[in-house]
């Protein structure tokens, strides 16, 4: 009888010693992230579509998982021809996770419940398709190349390019996702202040606690203008002011990005995202990563600064573009 | 000058404002732990980045935008007045000074390495965590992050090098190297090589300045280390903010060879 009475005890209190958790504190009394974080991993954005409503997988189901995507994922298979040429790189220089989150679930999108990102709005389906087809007319002319972002663009324009292949941001940042390599975010927190320096390309995100205002809305940035709050533990970041060339897949300037940061345990920094954009998304999403520990340094990343395929890709759709000019004159 | 002879001075200058009565000297703050915190957003305010030695005012690259487009002068920033080159690299400086307006690295908006980053004409704002002080620029989004416990060494060369920093006293001592030899010190073709190394020192002589100092030593370049030192200012404004600034955009058509196809371009 005792002994069970303590049993029960000793399971009540279990849970209680996880909450009774808190994180460090900084020099103005909030909880501390700093360190670098990393969110490598191999679940994926979406839930595959085979999974159907199933939200968490099995520890068996996991295990399977994990070792497919090990073997899917690994770059040392050679198998020659176009795939050789676009995993140029081997094993050894992509660092994209060998591990599913640790909170098992089947997608980083937990909302809404079938885990996948809602269809874009006809409005914004309209004015992709346009755009589409009128680069799909541009590019039967020469002076088009497939860009990093794996798409047919006009190439004898820098501007034209997509940001990623002018090293002007990858989509790493709003929201923070896992991407092939660089997964690596170190955080430093000033009074009134949390600085996110992302490896990847080092986008600095610097987000005011201060209460102060959003940017009017005439000025617009690739990464957002970011302003946080504290609820308690969590740091509460509402970004706006967006530039419609950052579409976070698929949308468009008028994104509104809610983030939630939480210390839930001294490896674990959880990081919860919406999205709000609703001339984009027939309605929001959001997706949550459990961010864990690790060993520095965050790299310097310069890309732009070694760009050397941003040179090369112009020069290339000019050559084509003389020579389809050359080709034509000839036949006069 | 020396360096006592150059905290006399200024401690000469502060007394002197004092007994004007003019601006009282407002307390540096300070972290609990006691040691000052330099968070803020700070700048210059001065024309190192044109020329870090003294300068009269000058045509600049671009008649077509007028006084825009002029070298505005200054009185310098290098303490005894000239840069020590070697022989063989004044002759380097010249050749640069001589190309400047194709070759400086600020043009293709490469990250501007350190000390330029600090005396560039944008602000660069400091976050000064518990282990590591984070110093976040807005010219090409350079970053640097100054772990206070010693690291080791850097992994590679890189832009912005390895920092390393500690506190003397009320100064933050920031040791710096690995940097590559791509970057200058100013436009007007002032260089160093990879053996670059440079102590920095930021002093807050007051809540909203900080004296910045830096030694520059580099052996394959000067004949003697050398110091540049200036004044930072607080950026006290209520919507002070360091807005995105990323300037690859702006470098495109100069490095891929489409000068002046681009809207808005001459």
């Amino acid at each position: 009888m005792m002994v069970r009475f303590l049993g029960i005890v000793l399971l009540g209190l279990l849970p209680a010693f996880g909450q009774n958790w808190t994180a460090p504190r900084t020099s103005d009394g909030h909880p501390s992230f700093e360190g670098i974080w990393t969110n490598k991993t191999i679940t994926p954005m979406e839930r595959p579509k085979d999974l159907g409503d199933k939200a968490f997988f099995t520890p068996e189901e996991a295990k399977a998982y994990t070792q497919a995507a090990r073997e899917r994922n690994n770059k040392d298979q050679r198998g020659g021809g176009v795939r050789d040429v676009l995993y140029a790189y081997n094993d050894f220089w992509w660092d994209s996770g060998t591990k599913l989150l640790s909170n098992m679930r089947t997608s980083i999108i937990v909302d809404p419940p079938d885990g996948r990102i809602p269809p874009l709005t006809a409005h914004r389906l309209a004015q992709l398709q346009e755009q589409a087809e009128a680069i799909k007319i541009r590019c039967k002319q020469p002076g088009c190349a497939i860009a990093n972002s794996g798409q047919l663009s006009p190439s004898d324009k820098p501007e034209e390019l997509d940001l990623m292949t002018r090293c002007i941001s990858f989509g790493t940042v709003v929201p923070m996702m896992p991407s092939a390599y660089n997964n690596d975010y170190q955080i430093v927190q000033g009074p009134g202040m949390v600085a996110i320096d992302t490896e990847m390309v080092h986008d600095v995100r610097r987000i005011p606690t201060d209460g102060s205002p959003h940017l009017p809305p005439s000025v617009r940035e690739w990464i957002g203008d970011p302003r946080g709050h504290w609820e308690g533990e969590t740091l509460v970041v509402d970004s706006t002011n967006f530039k419609g060339e950052t579409r976070v897949r698929g949308g468009d300037e008028n994104l509104h990005l809610i983030e939630r940061f939480t210390r839930t345990g001294p490896d674990t920094l959880l990081y919860q995202f919406t999205v709000d954009d609703p001339t984009a998304f027939t309605k929001p999403w959001s997706g949550e990563i459990p961010m864990t520990k690790t060993e520095g340094p965050v790299y310097e990343y310069a890309c732009h600064e070694g760009n050397i395929g941003m040179k090369d890709i112009i020069a290339a759709a000019k050559a084509d573009e003389k020579k389809a000019a050359e080709q034509a004159a000839g036949k006069k | 000058m020396t360096k006592h002879v150059f905290e006399a001075a200024l401690l000469g200058l502060s007394c002197a404002m004092f007994a004007a009565g003019q601006v009282p000297t407002s307390k540096i703050s300070r972290t609990p732990g006691g040691t000052p915190d330099l968070s803020g957003i700070w700048q210059a305010l001065n024309t190192a980045n044109w020329d870090l030695q003294a300068h009269g005012a000058e045509p600049g690259p671009d008649s077509h935008v007028g006084a825009i487009g002029a070298v505005a002068p200054g009185p310098g920033v290098v303490e005894g007045g000239e840069i020590p080159y070697l022989p063989a690299a004044a002759a380097q400086r010249k050749q640069n000074h001589k190309d400047r307006w194709s070759a400086d690295p600020e043009i293709k908006c490469y990250m501007p390495g350190v000390p330029r980053a600090t005396y560039m004409p944008y602000p660069f704002q400091i976050v000064q965590g518990l282990e590591t002080i984070m110093i976040s620029y807005e010219f090409a989004d350079a970053v640097r992050l100054v772990p206070m416990k010693n690291p080791g060494p850097a992994p590679a060369d890189s832009w912005m090098g390895w920092s390393i920093g500690h506190w003397d006293g009320d100064t933050l001592v920031i040791d710096v190297t690995s940097q590559n030899d791509q970057t200058w010190f100013d436009r007007a073709g002032d260089f160093h090589s990879d053996a670059l190394h440079v102590v920095e020192r930021y002093t807050p002589v007051d809540a909203n300045i900080l004296m910045y100092e830096a030694t520059i030593e580099d052996s394959k370049v000067f004949s003697r280390p050398w110091k540049i030192s200036m004044p930072l200012y607080r950026h006290i404004e209520k919507n002070a903010q360091l807005m995105e600034f990323k300037c690859i955009p702006f470098s495109e058509d100069v490095l891929y060879g489409n000068a002046g196809q681009r809207e808005g371009s001459k």
